[in-house]
């Protein structure tokens, strides 16, 4: 009976999952083609996509060595890059509090922007679900989505090898950037937090070590969460 | 590209670690208390906060025409905003975007 909810629960996830292979795929080949151009090998564009599994701290950890920042600079952006994660784990964690351990570990690797926004929404609407349901549900979810990201990075990597420079790769990371950035602008504080990241970024190109970035992206988010605090007070 | 192998694992390795803590953060360490609302709003903020200042340099003085300001980019870059914003269509806005940057190229010469 249970194994029986628990399965379906897993095909629900599988289902829903599935989709997001139109978004990943692509993004995965890129990932593969960019890092081989920037001069990666095989088997560090593939850690890249095993280890971090974090598309866009990838991208930017990928760009940021390409111009030979300091790897302490490197690492520091990527990780502020996924910082929004500790938000999604903050979200998601009071549903998981009766998982043991090593599954919660399991989980938070494949704590992705896709599991998190399908997981945390099948809890919310669906409360009565018990802790193996929801494991089995986020499990499915994540199986296509990490499958689909290790593959396609693989395989842009393989074929991507040999792309001459007419192509202008150099290009592939700010159109995915702009074109990640540009959902998320649905509001003036988040417009004002890129506006101010853009603005900071330039004239803070001078700053040695890449620091004028974090620089930047740290005043962006001050920006963002102070406006976001007044609009608030407008509304109230 | 400058560095040694070893020091391009480190990067990899610190990047999956630190990855790693933040996804584990509230799942696995902190549990279920409650995080002050100023954090989850900072929070909030940090793809808008990175990506555009990682994106800018790269927009306006790419390096493929040795750091000058180049109309085939800047309309590139401006098109896949607009789609995105349009649609809130990811692929197809870097889609849109690559196909007017080669366009531009080809034209331009």
């Amino acid at each position: 009976m249970a194994s029986t909810t628990t399965k379906s629960a897993f095909l629900r996830g599988l289902g829903h999952g599935t989709p997001f292979l139109i978004i990943i795929l692509p993004f995965g080949l890129l990932f593969g083609v960019v890092g081989t151009e920037a001069g990666f090998n095989l088997a560090e564009v593939m850690g890249f996509s095993f280890l971090v599994i974090a598309g866009a701290s990838q991208f930017a950890a990928v760009q940021l060595m390409t111009e030979n920042v300091p790897t302490l600079i490197v690492i520091l952006t990527a990780l502020t890059v996924n910082l929004r994660m500790a938000m999604y784990s903050a979200s998601i964690a009071p549903y998981l509090r009766d998982v043991s351990m090593w599954k919660r570990a399991l989980m938070s690797y494949g704590l992705v922007d896709q599991t998190y926004a399908l997981g945390v929404a099948e809890f919310e609407n669906t409360p009565n679900l018990s802790t193996a349901e929801r494991v089995a549900y986020f499990t499915g979810t994540g199986l296509p989505v990490f499958i689909a990201w290790y593959i396609s990075t693989y395989l842009g990597a393989v074929f991507g090898a040999r792309i001459p420079p007419e192509f202008a790769l150099d290009f592939a990371v700010p159109i995915s950037f702009l074109a990640l950035v540009a959902p998320a602008l649905k509001t003036i504080a988040h417009v004002a937090a890129a506006l101010t990241s853009v603005v900071l970024a330039l004239l803070l190109a001078f700053v040695p070590f890449g620091l004028g970035l974090i620089i930047a992206a740290l005043i962006a988010m001050c920006v963002g969460a102070f406006i976001e605090t007044k609009m608030e007070g407008h509304a109230a | 590209m400058n560095y040694s192998d070893a020091n391009i694992w480190f990067i990899i390795a610190a990047m999956g670690v630190g990855t790693f803590l933040i996804r584990f953060s509230f799942i696995g360490l902190v549990g279920n208390r409650d995080i002050p609302s100023w954090i989850l709003r900072l929070l909030r903020y940090t793809p808008v906060a990175v990506l555009p200042g990682i994106a800018a340099p790269l927009v306006f003085f790419p390096e493929a025409t040795g750091g000058q300001p180049d109309p085939a980019r800047l309309l590139a870059a401006t098109v896949t905003m607009a789609v995105g914003i349009k649609t809130k269509n990811v692929i197809l806005s870097i889609t849109s975007g690559a196909v007017t940057l080669y366009g531009m190229m080809y034209f331009l010469g």
